[in-house]
C-alpha cells in the first residue's frame, strides 16, 4: 500500500504501524509517532493497522529552546 | 525553588538549540550550571540518526529535560506534540507554546489556555510560554498551570525586559506561583534584572548559543542570575526622583563665606 511518512510517499507491505516502522529502519530507535494527526503510543503501534493513504509522522529528539 | 514538586538548585534554564557544535553545547550547559534544559522533537528519517545522537549527548549530561511544543500554531498540533514528547522524553513536563503571530512569535494566549487545560487534565505538568498579561495568567492557573513563563521580549530578539511594569505586576499578583522569564534576553544584565524583580528563574537559549564564546556567556549568565537573586533577597532600594546625600551633612565643617 502507499502511505506518507513525514510527507514522503512510501510503498509498504506492512499491515501495522509497528511492522512498517521496522521495515523503514526505525526499529529500536527513540521515536514518537502519529497517524493522521493522532498520537499513537509505542505500545499501540503493533495494534495500529495502516490503510492506503495514511499519513504517518515519525519524530525524534532534537535541539530546542 | 521547585517546579511541580521538583527541587532545583539552579535558577537558570537553558535551551539546547543553535550552538556551533554538540561539544560547545555540552560545555555551555556545564558552565551555566543549568539543571533543566529545553529540548524539542522533529521529523527523522529511517536513514539518519541525528535525533538519536543528540539524545545520547543530553542523557550523558545528566540534566532534566523540558520538552517544548515550539512551532505549533494550533491547539491540536500542540496537544499532539505534547503527547509525543511525553512518551519520547519520559516526562510529564511540557513547555507549552502555541504561537499566534509569526513575526513576533507572540503566544496565541487563547489557544494556550485551551491547550493548557486539556494537557493539565491529562496529567501533564504545563510550563506555558505566555505574555505578561495578568488575566491570561489567571486563566492559565485556573487551567492547572503551577508555573508561568512570561516572555521578556520576542524569542531570539535579545531586547531584554520589554515591559518591566507588567512583569512586576505579575510577580505581585502571583506571589506563590514560580515565575520564569522565558525568551528575549540578550545579555546577563537582562537576566539579573529579571531576578531582581523577584522572578524565580530565567530561561534563555540564543543569547548563549549565538554568543561569540557560548561557554563564557553561559558562565556570565549563571553569575548574573545568582547576583540578581541575591540582590532581590537583599531588598534593593526603590528608585526616587530627588537626590539623597549618602554622606551625612550633619557636622560638616562650615567653610563657606
Amino acid at each position: 500500500m502507499r502511505i506518507f511518512v513525514n510527507d514522503e510517499v512510501r510503498e509498504v507491505d506492512a499491515g501495522t504501524l509497528a511492522v512498517a516502522l521496522d521495515a523503514m529502519g526505525f526499529g529500536g530507535r527513540k521515536i514518537a509517532t502519529a497517524v493522521n494527526g493522532r498520537f499513537v503510543a509505542a505500545t499501540a503501534r503493533p495494534g495500529t493497522k495502516l490503510a492506503d493513504g495514511d499519513r504517518i509522522e515519525v519524530v525524534a529528539p532534537m535541539q530546542g529552546g | 525553588m521547585s517546579f511541580y514538586g521538583v527541587e532545583l538548585g539552579s535558577r537558570l534554564l537553558l535551551g539546547t538549540s543553535r550552538y556551533p557544535s554538540p561539544a560547545v553545547l555540552g560545555e555551555a550547559i556545564k558552565a551555566s550550571k543549568a539543571e533543566v534544559v529545553t529540548v524539542s522533537l522533529r521529523r527523522e528519517s529511517g536513514s539518519e540518526r541525528a535525533g538519536q545522537t543528540f539524545w545520547s549527548l543530553v542523557r550523558a549530561l545528566g540534566v532534566r529535560v523540558l520538552p517544548n511544543t515550539a512551532g505549533c500554531h494550533s491547539v491540536k498540533e500542540a496537544v499532539t506534540t505534547a503527547h509525543m514528547a511525553r512518551e519520547l522524553f519520559d516526562t510529564t513536563w511540557i513547555k507549552l507554546e502555541v504561537i499566534g503571530e509569526s513575526d513576533t512569535l507572540q503566544p496565541d494566549v487563547f489557544g494556550l489556555v485551551e491547550a493548557a487545560r486539556i494537557l493539565s487534565e491529562d496529567g501533564f505538568e504545563v510550563f506555558p510560554y505566555t505574555t505578561e498579561d495578568l488575566v491570561v495568567a489567571d486563566r492559565l492557573v485556573e487551567a492547572g498551570c503551577r508555573v508561568l513563563m512570561p516572555w521578556g521580549a520576542p524569542i531570539g530578539s535579545a531586547r531584554g525586559l520589554n515591559n518591566v511594569y507588567g512583569l512586576k505586576s505579575l510577580r505581585a499578583h502571583f506571589p506563590d506561583i514560580p515565575l520564569v522569564v522565558d525568551a528575549g534576553l540578550g545579555v546577563p544584565s537582562h537576566a539579573a534584572a529579571a531576578m531582581e524583580l523577584g522572578y524565580d528563574a530565567v530561561l534563555l537559549n540564543t543569547a548563549v548559543a549565538e554568543a561569540g564564546d557560548p561557554v563564557a556567556m553561559a558562565r556570565a549568565f549563571a553569575l548574573a542570575v545568582e547576583a540578581g537573586r541575591t540582590a532581590y533577597l537583599a531588598q534593593p532600594l526603590e528608585p526616587r526622583d530627588m537626590a539623597a546625600p549618602s554622606t551625612p551633612v550633619i557636622g560638616k565643617a562650615a567653610l563657606g563665606d
